[in-house]
């Protein structure tokens, strides 16, 4: 039987920048708010698998040609080297500092060095994720 | 007044998850499971921003987006594993 899935598509063609939207607030908001690295990559990777349950793997893959493992092994590799980057300052491992800059667009703006480590644990969680979905769907 | 009306709201949405984990126990076809549970995530949402009303917080906020987010991908799941008959992610489509 012959299914139709146009309203599907088309639907999700535009729900997954939405989702992808929200990733990157819940990303942004994990200082001081309910977030952070962890949460953010887990909603990149609903949206991902949104696309492939939408689509096929093959469509998705030829898409976004990353090799899932190997952005969990940089996102790993990220956040390790900015934990070794406070033994630079005569810090202990992992300390993290901040300070408040003036930027031209936003004002005075909070930078800490933690938004770079939860890039390498979003990144983490994303390969992992999608990896064991895919793994788990071409077992079949 | 306003406090009674959320909390007896908020009871009211527990006896409807209960009504909707019913219909996923015993019911009779896998159609009426999933619409259940689509019915229990529709639920929770609304329990939580009613908890979020009673406790006076912005902060359950996200708990709504993310919830609305698994809850819009779990039923395309389920409704892909009912037509399917359980390939949920295909490797080349077929249509």
């Amino acid at each position: 039987m012959k299914t139709n899935n146009v309203i599907l598509r088309a639907v999700v063609k535009l729900v997954v920048f939405i989702i992808l939207t929200l990733a990157v607030y819940l990303f942004l908001s994990g200082h001081h708010s309910p977030g952070g690295g962890f949460i953010g990559g887990l909603v990149v990777a609903a949206a991902l698998v949104l696309l492939f349950v939408s689509f096929d793997i093959e469509t998705v893959r030829g898409a976004i040609p990353f090799d899932f493992k190997k952005v969990a092994a940089l996102g790993a590799f990220i956040s390790v080297t900015t934990g070794f980057g406070s033994l630079l300052f005569g810090e202990p491992f992992l300390s993290q500092t901040f300070a408040y800059f003036d930027l031209p667009f936003f004002g005075e703006t909070e930078l800490t060095t933690v938004t770079i480590f939860e890039a390498g644990v979003a990144l983490v969680v994303v390969g992992v994720v999608v990896t064991i979905i895919l793994s788990i769907v071409e077992d079949v | 007044m306003i406090e009674t009306m959320l909390q007896v709201s908020f009871t009211l949405f527990g006896v409807a998850i209960v009504i909707a984990l019913y219909r996923i126990i015993f019911g009779p076809s896998l159609p009426d499971r999933v619409i259940a549970l689509d019915m229990i995530g529709v639920n929770l949402i609304t329990a939580i921003a009613i908890v979020s009303v009673i406790l006076d917080t912005k902060a359950f906020f996200d708990v709504i987006l993310i919830l609305a987010v698994l809850a819009f991908i779990s039923t395309i799941a389920f409704s892909k594993f009912i037509e399917k008959g359980g390939v949920i992610i295909e490797r080349k489509r077929d249509d």
